[in-house]
């Protein structure tokens, strides 16, 4: 079981995209070789700013509604667990389910593995691998009073508009406070709609 | 099985954000909470279904090889169990036949009538009553009732009639020589 006073916190911003955390990921015993988490690029043409991608570990989470085979379950401490292996039949609907492009099906064992908050890890109290590797703290686990100390600037946020459709999760993004107190959540797909050079927040009016 | 999804033990939310009871049935059927999710994965069902049977043909062979083994028994020897002037007409006496802890009955029923029976009711094993007056032994647990000179069932549950156990009087010593098991 997780702690509950412990929570992921993933601050974009500070990302370095040294690749640490993947080099940490793809070590672990439990899916050697392979890395659950990985880096995005956000404006590739135009900046070297990268992004890490963990699981988002949802409260509706979209990637165990479309699974036909019933493979994906969620823990009672709220963590998504990466597909049951004798269930899984590598269809691949997480993947294109999923919002936040967490999945990854891989062919050659016919399986779906994603990120699980390293279960084996933190289910016992130890901080995820990635977050312990990170240097510059965009990945960050810990107590949401520790989080308040070392980022006075920012504000965890865990709802996500997409469309119609809005989601709450377990995982926390760091944005900026004066941006958090007027609109308490990130608009996912206004933001897909800004044209580069924007600023992920423009379409929230000050 | 699946278990009733009520609201507190589901940490998952639907995405429509409606309540449990305003969900479609299949959600009882596929939730995603792991507490809930209590189905039993084809392979461990075959494996259950494997073991069992096997299980079930070592009982069978286990039922075969004591019937095999209680054939081949030998008739138990004969014993003198009492004297005549033991017991009065109408008198019963528990002995232990054809080995200790198996108790049976004998009963004078006339000047010069003995039967005996095993004491073990034929139904749950409970020790049957010999009511001479009434002319049957009664089994006081499920209100078996067997004839006194036959054994035979007359009422309540027991399926079979109690073990006879064979009398031959000499003189005036009673002695047992032998049982005699009937099936009806």
């Amino acid at each position: 079981m997780k702690p509950e006073h412990l929570h992921f916190f993933i601050d974009p911003s500070r990302c370095i995209g040294c690749q640490s955390c993947v080099q940490a990921c793809s070590e672990c015993d439990t899916h050697r070789g392979e890395s659950m988490i990985h880096l995005d690029y956000i404006d590739r043409a135009n900046s070297v700013q990268t992004v890490p991608v963990v699981c988002m570990h949802c409260e509706q989470p979209t990637c165990a509604e479309v699974c036909p085979a019933d493979a994906i379950k969620r823990t009672a401490d709220g963590v998504v667990q990466s597909a049951r292996k004798p269930r899984c039949i590598a269809c691949g609907n997480c993947v294109v389910a999923c919002p936040f492009g967490v999945p990854e099906v891989y062919e050659d064992r016919k399986l779906m593995m994603k990120c699980d908050m390293c279960y084996d890890r933190t289910s016992v109290g130890k901080k995820p691998m990635c977050a312990t590797v990170c240097p510059s703290q965009a990945l960050f686990y810990g107590s949401a009073e520790e989080i308040a100390l070392l980022r006075p600037m920012s504000e965890p946020i865990n709802r996500f508009q997409f469309g119609q459709q809005t989601i709450t999760t377990r995982v926390f993004v760091m944005a900026p406070r004066q941006f958090v107190r007027l609109a308490p959540g990130l608009d996912v797909t206004a933001v897909l709609d800004t044209r580069p050079g924007q600023d992920v927040f423009d379409h929230v009016e000050i | 099985m699946a278990t009733p999804l009520s609201e507190s033990d589901t940490i998952s939310l639907p995405p429509d954000g409606r309540p449990a009871s305003e969900q479609p049935a299949w959600r009882r059927d596929f939730p995603i909470d792991w507490p809930q999710d209590q189905d039993v994965e084809r392979r461990d069902f075959v494996k259950f279904l494997t073991l069992t049977s096997f299980a079930f043909v070592i009982g069978q062979l286990w039922i075969a090889g004591q019937s095999w083994r209680r054939g081949r028994a030998e008739a138990p020897a004969g014993r003198r169990i009492a004297s005549t002037s033991d017991i009065p007409v109408g008198g019963s006496l528990v002995f232990e036949y054809p080995n200790p802890h198996d108790t049976s009955v004998l009963v004078r029923v006339a000047e010069s009538e003995f039967v005996a029976f095993s004491q073990k009711c034929t139904h749950l094993s409970c020790a049957v009553i010999p009511k001479p007056d009434a002319g049957v032994f009664h089994c006081p647990c499920h209100e078996g009732v067997f004839d006194l000179r036959t054994g035979r069932v007359i009422a309540g549950p027991p399926p079979r009639p109690l073990p006879r156990i064979l009398l031959e009087v000499r003189g005036s010593d009673i002695y047992a020589t032998g049982i005699e098991t009937r099936s009806v």
